[in-house]
């Protein structure tokens, strides 16, 4: 090699070594908003976490202080309704999928399922106001419930049918050898055993249902008192955050900040757990 | 032995008549088996239906927009809650050019990244890297957008925009006074949000491409940029159906944007200006909506929202299906 060989030879590897740099570049320019969200997140947000802040009361304009506790238990109480109608449904629908879906049907609704995921979260808030809101006349914690449900239900399909699938066949077989109906294989056997990636999921689903606004925004509304009833306005962490960050006052932001610390927390932590726990069976799946 | 009960799917749904269907079904199966198995088949069904439910209540709910404006509602520029005029061309304007930015920045970032992911990094960096970039996806929206405000806002506002407009400011999109909130905003944001769902999609078609693509390029005496390309023209349609879940992602995202985007109806050239979008008029102005009609506008966004999601959805999941379907062929 020589002359305009060796140049064009050389000119490739460099070539090579740039575009390799370029992607690494990309790695980074997209992995730092993640730790500038997260670390700005926590130093304005740790400075406002205390005790009060949990079992707290907010308070009016002017007074120090004061906590989010109506709007944590708000929160718990729109998931937990939204779980109500999301987790029969995409379970059982999952269970489906996974143990009687190799056909055209399962398919489509593998599609569906894929559809409603797409779906943005304020088109679901309002249905639920047409479903809910319109016939009860008022706003109200079970229009917000049905809202995160029907959210929740594509992420639990989904996660369901892949962790049943990832149950061993021999292990239906042997059900199936030992002359258990396939029902009772699959409630006894295959469930038990996909259990731990199903729960872990479900979290994950429910955590991302927890962090979600717009749903709410015009369903569940927002509730400054206490109220635990299902039938009227509730507040949540997300929408407390919401009015908060728009207000001119520096200790209501500072709160803004520490409730969206603890919504990060908590959905990072979920994540982290549902990794960890099925970490070893996508290794396999992969090798 | 149980023969009938190892049988899938499939034979069941081509039954002549449901009558004929359950008398010999119940009697080859388990009656507990016929039970279960159609419990479960209702709730899929559930999912299935949902979509359906969904498309005709907001059909039902819009019916009255629909039928006073027609078409001029996409087309009009005038939205006045008051006399009951309703244009949403300013929202659609502001939802398609904050989408298109965010897209033409995130698109070859995540190609970087998924290629890095797919072809370069060694496991011990992949995996923490793939969690990180998923982590970012799981941030609620609403932290987007406090961060937004009170960040990036700023800092477009004192720094990017000034430096942008005083070497580009002859080009109308970059003029204008810098304000933060406006389209550019929201376009950032959007980057970071949609970047973490083209990655992980780019990089698992990247994945499925068969081994001996690689290493019949890199024989050949290709280097792994060279081999790298073959790759990526290999799974272009697969990263097209990235690029199209990405862009209904940020079609429909609402709070980030919202809080960003300045909240004016108003067409503006300028990428500084502030704007409006259709998910961010139906959070501002739903709960306090005067008057049926006004209502009515606001579902007819919605259900604009919905078509234009659901079509770029199921033409992104037909696109990665059949790529995958393709590669796990051969």
């Amino acid at each position: 090699m020589k002359g305009r060989e060796l140049y064009l030879y050389r000119w490739r590897k460099v070539k090579d070594k740039g575009m390799a740099s370029l992607a690494l570049f990309c790695v980074f320019l997209a992995v730092t908003p993640l730790f500038m969200i997260f670390f700005y997140t926590l130093a304005q947000g740790l400075g406002a976490i205390n005790i009060d802040f949990f079992i707290q009361m907010p308070k009016p304009v002017g007074e120090a202080g004061g906590g989010m506790a109506n709007a944590l238990v708000g929160t718990l109480i729109l998931i937990g309704l939204g779980g109500l109608i999301g987790l029969p449904v995409g379970i059982l629908a999952g269970i489906y999928l996974a143990e009687y879906g190799n056909n055209k049907f399962a398919d489509t609704v593998r599609f569906f399922t894929d559809v409603l995921s797409g779906i943005p979260s304020i088109v679901v808030g309002v249905v639920a106001y047409i479903l809910v809101v319109i016939p009860m006349k008022s706003f109200s914690a079970l229009a917000g419930g049905v809202a995160l449900g029907i959210l929740m239900i594509p992420t639990i399909t989904r996660t369901t049918e892949e962790m049943i699938r990832l149950v061993p066949q021999s292990f239906r077989e042997a059900g199936l050898a030992l002359g258990l109906p396939q029902w009772k294989t699959t409630l006894r056997i295959v469930l038990p055993t996909a259990l731990k990636g199903i729960t872990t999921g479900v979290l994950l689903g429910i955590a991302r249902a927890a962090g979600e606004t717009a749903p709410l925004l015009f369903t569940a509304l927002g509730n400054r008192f206490w109220s635990t009833s299902i039938k009227e306005p509730i507040a949540s962490l997300t929408v407390f955050v919401y009015d908060y960050a728009k207000s001119p006052f520096e200790d209501w932001i500072q709160q803004a900040w520490a409730a969206a610390l603890v919504l990060i927390l908590l959905i990072f932590l979920l994540n982290l757990i549902f990794r960890y726990a099925t970490r070893g069976r996508y290794g396999e799946q992969q090798a | 032995m149980p023969p009938a009960v190892m049988e899938k799917g499939g034979s069941a749904l081509a039954a002549p008549s449901l009558a004929s269907f359950v008398k010999t079904r119940v009697r080859k199966t388990n009656l507990g088996d016929f039970i279960f198995r159609n419990i479960t088949l209702v709730f899929a069904f559930v999912v299935f239906s949902l979509v359906f439910l969904i498309a005709y209540e907001m059909y039902l709910g819009s019916r009255e927009a629909i039928g006073k404006f027609g078409f001029s509602f996409i087309t009009g520029i005038v939205w006045d809650p008051v006399n009951d005029e309703f244009g949403a061309l300013p929202y659609i304007y502001g939802t398609v050019v904050s989408s298109l930015i965010a897209l033409a920045i995130a698109l070859p970032l995540s190609i970087g990244v998924a290629l890095f992911l797919s072809e370069m990094a060694p496991r011990w960096i992949e995996r923490p890297l793939s969690i990180l970039v998923e982590l970012l996806a799981a941030i609620p929206s609403i932290v987007y957008g406090l961060w937004g405000i009170f960040v990036l806002v700023p800092w477009l506002r004192t720094t990017v925009e000034p430096a942008v407009s005083k070497s580009f400011g002859f080009l109308p999109i970059f003029r204008g006074a810098p304000y933060g909130f406006g389209m550019l905003a929201a376009g950032l944001i959007l980057v970071i949000m949609i970047l973490p769902i083209i990655t992980s999609i780019s990089r698992d078609v990247l994945r499925s491409i068969p081994r001996s693509y690689r290493e019949a390029g890199l024989a050949l005496g290709a280097t792994p940029w060279e081999s790298s390309k073959i790759i990526l023209s290999s799974g272009r349609s697969g990263i097209l159906g990235a690029a199209l879940l990405g862009l209904g992602r940020a079609v429909g995202e609402t709070m980030a944007v919202t809080m960003v985007i300045g909240n004016r109806a108003e067409i503006s050239a300028s990428v500084f200006d502030p704007g409006y979008s259709m998910a961010s008029v139906i959070a501002n102005e739903f709960a306090e909506a005067i008057g049926s009609m006004h209502v009515s506008a606001l579902i007819e966004i919605a259900l604009l929202l919905f078509l234009v999601t659901v079509i770029l959805n199921a033409m992104a999941r037909l696109i990665v299906w059949s790529v995958a379907r393709r590669f796990s062929q051969t």
